[in-house]
């Protein structure tokens, strides 16, 4: 049952090889490869899955060694999987919405002709995403981890003919590379620390350790985390991403692989256990990035950027659950699956949108929509009453799980956490709200309208088929991309209550990550209440701004908070002058540095050896009698000390 | 005189034979060094060998004193002077200093390495003469040949190799080795028509009555000499004679030897130029 | 007379043979200078055979005469040589070995 594991990446990496090595003759099946080969995994997952539930709840874990990698001596690395309930969740969701988003984009880049490289890209991304959850230490991890930022930067390029793709791909490469530069040097801390990188005696080991060392590794996972998952401060490149595909942002860009950095602080709980100021770093960040991207979202007029604000706000979740300890790590988790679920679902309902309203994401140019898409209303309706938390549905009972852990924590640090919290769930409603209520319903602003906004110069090929300036004929999208939604939909709708009741999913993850009970202020039932007024808040908010009033089909100039909303919070403005200026300047002072110090001592040695040189020549002048002369000398020198010698 | 005081000094004779030659060995070594013609030094040399030679008798060597006069003197002398006339015997060489610095730095040297020499002679305890009136008891020759073929015959028999090996050397070095056929005198005029210069032979030298010898430039019909008349040696050393104005010189030395003699006194052009045609 | 003013001599023509040798350009003079400083050291050997009562030191000097003469045909033969290639005996003339 354990080789499994590997066919489990394998599977997907196989495709990925055959359709990106395979050439054009793979064009007419190359979908169809790697979607079956996406299904394939996923079979393996449940097939595993299965098997683990058929064990006793502490020996659920399977490994699997595939080959020794690094044998020297003081320095091991080997290939070996590690499937325990963690990753069993990770491989089911990675698997599973993985091989949805492969069906639906058979129909959505159904006229794209470079299709089969982006099935293989996206097997490239499942195969690297899988081989980050089922590895059994860091450096394989790591392995991993780079491999999923490969495929993202792969695929928000996709359409690299389009300058701003090819820019936001760049992007994220670049601030992931900050991100993956801490988790580089917190594997090399483990080194030194533990002398290994297997996840067992590495987190065995944090007992003997001191808390200083702990913090430092810590402080370098939450980095990693911060890169990889788009939080505060690395934040800046998700918005950007959304220049890839629509499927490429539900899977890759809200579903999976920007939830790396919650699996990593999970996985690594033990280290963060230890280390409390780590811990309320994670916290820190955590809460500052869910409300961070929660006003962002609030302010975008673009569908997936208001998405991808919303998806940075619900990672700021997790990050702040993960923060919280064993109080958290489950409800961390377990949001991030529902999120999964809806998120992808809200992801594949905008593409959907896009799809029938030839490409256009700006909200302002929607309205009316429900009667035209039914499916796609029905689907992303429900994504919506998910994610704003509507009881009974899969984001109530993960959030509210949160929130409650927030306040659980104690202390002032739980009221500010909880308080956060609970203001970011307002929030969520509001956007939320609001990306409903412009998209499908109000007038239809799209009636005599160009179709091509100056800041979304889309060249999807989908594009070519209608006329430059046609008015958008609202339908529906296919079948093959509506049964994924369908199916995302029915997980958003009742993952939650099946996770939560009876705390099956609290069972099921405990013995890897432990859980705990806080001491909460206020009760459960109370926080409930208080998650529901500020979702009514919220909505109530939204409705009478956007609902009961038309919406303008140009943007408002909008307060100063709305504007900086709509530029990310000034966050790209706050890199360029820190990190670009900054770097500019330290640059050209270590220009001069260089050409001044280093250059001058370089010169300075080569220009006074040189001088000495000359002056050395001129005792070679070429004249024998010259060198006679010196000879002669010698010998007077010899003959006086030899005198000398003698006399002494 | 016993034989104790030979070792601490030698006869009157001896002396005075010392101071004498001495002082002209001196004089002859820096001759040798500051004489302008290297023929002038090379006789100065010879006298100051010589001199060696008669010192080496007084000091009971009368082998070598024999063998200095005929190898050194007779032999290695000749030889330099055969170089010497080879080389040029006539070019005097300037004693100015070139290299800037060089004599006074070889002065310092000379001074001070004398300096030190004659202080480390003085120093030294030499006043034990033994005098080799007992091993000169067989006669000197007799006593070297005993050493030479017993004790360094050796350096002997090497001293030999050493010898052949250098008259090999010598041979060597001034013998150019041919490395092309010569050509024939067919090939040589077929050469001169190819290239079409100099087809007939070079005009001979000396075409002057008073002056025919290879050292003089044969005239050209304007009068001027031609460097083509002389052989290439004798161009390459600058020791062609030029006469072009000899004959003009003549002319008036006769007109006024004539005029004297007729007593004369009209004044002639005082000179007569032949600038315009050597132009 | 001490016979070692014989030495002092030896000492006084070695001397001016080595500053000839410095001060002359001409690679003849040069060499007869050589001579000198050779025959300067024979007459020393000389003495000191005649003050060590044994005939080694003129064994020596004999020697030194037979090396003197396969150095001098060689030294004419190279300055001959010399003087073929430039037309010129003067030491300063071969001074290509300087920048």
């Amino acid at each position: 049952m354990e080789n499994l594991i590997a066919l489990l990446v394998a599977a997907p990496l196989l495709g990925a090889a055959v359709l990106l090595c395979g050439g054009r003759r793979l064009d007419a099946v190359g979908h169809w490869i790697g979607t079956v080969l996406a299904f394939v995994s996923f079979a393996f997952g449940v097939i595993l899955f299965a098997d683990l539930l058929g064990k006793d709840a502490e020996h659920r874990t399977l490994m699997q060694h595939l080959f020794s990698w690094v044998p020297v001596e003081g320095f091991q690395a080997d290939v070996t999987f590690r499937l325990d309930q963690l990753s069993m969740t990770f491989v089911l969701l990675i698997t599973g919405v993985g091989s949805l988003i492969h069906l639906y984009s058979v129909g959505y880049m159904e006229h794209d002709e470079r299709r089969r490289r982006f099935f293989g890209y996206l097997n490239l991304f499942l195969a690297a995403m899988l081989l980050l959850v089922v590895a059994d230490n860091y450096l394989l991890l790591y392995v991993g981890w780079e491999g999923v930022g490969l495929a993202s930067y792969l695929l928000i390029g996709f359409w690299q003919h389009k300058p701003s793709a090819a820019t936001a791909a760049k992007k994220a490469f670049l601030v992931n590379r900050v991100g993956d530069m801490g988790l580089s040097i917190a594997i090399m801390l483990m080194f030194t620390t533990f002398g290994t990188f297997a996840f067992g005696p590495v987190l065995d080991g944090v007992g003997d350790t001191s808390e200083g060392k702990l913090t430092a590794i810590g402080l370098m996972l939450l980095l990693a985390a911060c890169g990889k998952s788009a939080q505060v401060p690395l934040q800046s490149w998700l918005g950007d991403a959304m220049e890839g595909p629509t499927p490429v942002s539900a899977l890759i860009h809200a579903a999976t692989m920007v939830t790396a950095g919650v699996y990593l602080i999970v996985r690594s709980g033990a280290i963060f256990n230890a280390a409390p100021d780590a811990q309320l770093a994670v916290t820190v960040v955590g809460a500052v990035t869910l409300l961070f991207g929660a006003i962002v979202g609030c302010a975008k007029d673009d569908i997936k950027k208001a998405l991808a604000g919303s998806t940075m706000s619900q990672i700021g979740y997790m990050i702040l659950a993960a923060g919280l300890g064993p109080i958290g790590y489950v409800f961390a988790i377990m949001h991030l699956v529902t999120h999964g679920f809806f998120k992808a679902g809200l992801f594949l309902g905008a593409g959907s949108v896009m799809h029938g309203m030839n490409d256009e994401v700006d909200m302002r140019k929607y309205g009316g929509l429900r009667k035209y898409m039914p499916v796609t209303f029905i689907t992303f309706g429900l994504g919506y009453l998910a994610i704003i938390g509507f009881p009974g549905l899969s984001g109530f009972f993960s959030k509210d799980k949160i929130i409650e852990a927030a306040f659980a924590k104690g202390g002032t640090e739980g009221w500010i956490l909880g308080g956060a919290a609970l203001l970011g769930a307002a929030i969520t409603a509001f956007y939320m709200t609001r990306v409903m209520l412009m998209t499908f319903f109000g007038e239809e602003r799209w009636r005599n309208q160009p179709t091509r906004s100056p800041e979304a110069p889309s060249a999807e090929p989908v594009a070519e088929h209608h006329g430059e300036h046609a008015e958008p004929h609202p339908h529906e999208s296919p079948k093959v991309m509506t049964i994924p939604m369908i199916l995302l939909a029915v997980g958003s709708v009742f993952g939650g209550a099946f996770f939560s009741i009876g705390d099956r999913f609290l069972h099921w993850l405990e013995p890897v990550t432990g859980h705990s009970e806080g001491d909460s202020p206020v009760s459960a039932a109370t926080v409930t209440g208080a998650t529901m007024v500020c979702l009514i808040i919220g909505v109530g908010i939204a409705y009478a701004m956007y609902g009961r009033r038309p919406v303008p089909a140009v943007a408002p100039r909008g307060s100063l908070l709305t504007r900086a909303a709509r530029r990310d919070l000034l966050q790209d403005d706050f890199n360029h002058v820190v990190l670009v200026r900054g770097g500019e300047h330290l640059t050209r002072s270590l220009v001069y540095v260089d050409h001044t110090l280093v250059d001058g001592v370089v010169n300075g040695t080569a220009a006074s050896v040189g001088g000495l040189s000359g002056r050395m020549r001129r005792l070679q002048n070429g004249f024998a009698r010259s060198y006679a002369v010196s000879m002669f000398g010698g010998a007077a020198v010899l003959v006086a000390a030899t005198l000398l010698m003698r006399a002494v | 005189m016993t034989a104790q005081l030979a070792a601490y000094s030698t006869s009157t004779g001896e002396a005075f034979q010392f101071w004498v030659l001495g002082t002209v060995a001196v004089i002859g070594a820096l001759a040798t060094v500051f004489m302008k013609k290297a023929v002038h030094s090379a006789l100065s040399l010879a006298g100051t060998m010589i001199i060696l030679a008669v010192f080496y008798l007084a000091n009971g060597a009368y082998f070598l004193g024999i063998v200095q006069v005929v190898v050194y003197t007779g032999a290695i002398m000749m030889l330099f002077l055969f170089v010497v006339m080879l080389v040029g015997v006539t070019a005097a060489d300037s004693l100015k200093e070139t290299i800037k610095g060089q004599r006074w730095l070889a002065l310092l040297c000379g001074l001070g390495f004398g300096i030190l020499l004659l202080g480390g002679i003085g120093n030294a305890s030499l006043n034990d003469f033994n005098g080799l009136g007992q091993a000169n008891g067989n006669g000197n020759v007799e006593g070297l040949a005993a050493l030479i073929f017993t004790k360094y015959v050796f350096a002997f028999e090497i001293t030999g190799a050493l010898l052949i090996t250098a008259a090999v050397g010598a041979m060597v070095l001034t013998h150019r080795e041919r490395t092309e056929r010569a050509k024939t005198q067919r090939e040589l005029s077929e050469q001169r028509v190819r290239e079409g210069k100099y087809v007939p032979p070079l005009p001979a030298p000396g075409v002057y009555a008073r002056h025919n010898a290879v050292d003089i430039a044969g005239l050209l019909p304007d009068g001027t000499p031609s460097d083509l008349t002389v052989s290439k040696t004798l161009r390459d050393r600058g020791q062609i004679r030029d006469v072009s104005s000899e004959a003009l010189n003549d002319l008036r030395a006769l007109e006024q030897r004539s005029e004297e003699r007729l007593e004369r006194t009209e004044i002639e052009p005082a000179t007569f130029k032949r600038e315009e045609a050597s132009q | 007379m001490n016979p070692v003013n014989y030495l002092y001599l030896s000492a006084l023509l070695f001397t001016i043979g080595a500053t000839g040798v410095l001060i002359r350009r001409n690679a003849i003079v040069v060499f007869m200078c050589i001579e000198l400083m050779l025959n300067a050291c024979n007459l020393a050997f000389v003495t000191f055979s005649r003050m060590h009562g044994n005939l080694d030191g003129q064994v020596i000097a004999f020697f030194t005469m037979v090396v003197a003469a396969a150095e001098v045909v060689v030294g004419l033969a190279i300055i001959v040589s010399l003087f073929r290639s430039r037309h010129s005996a003067s030491v300063d003339d071969a001074s290509l070995m300087k920048l």
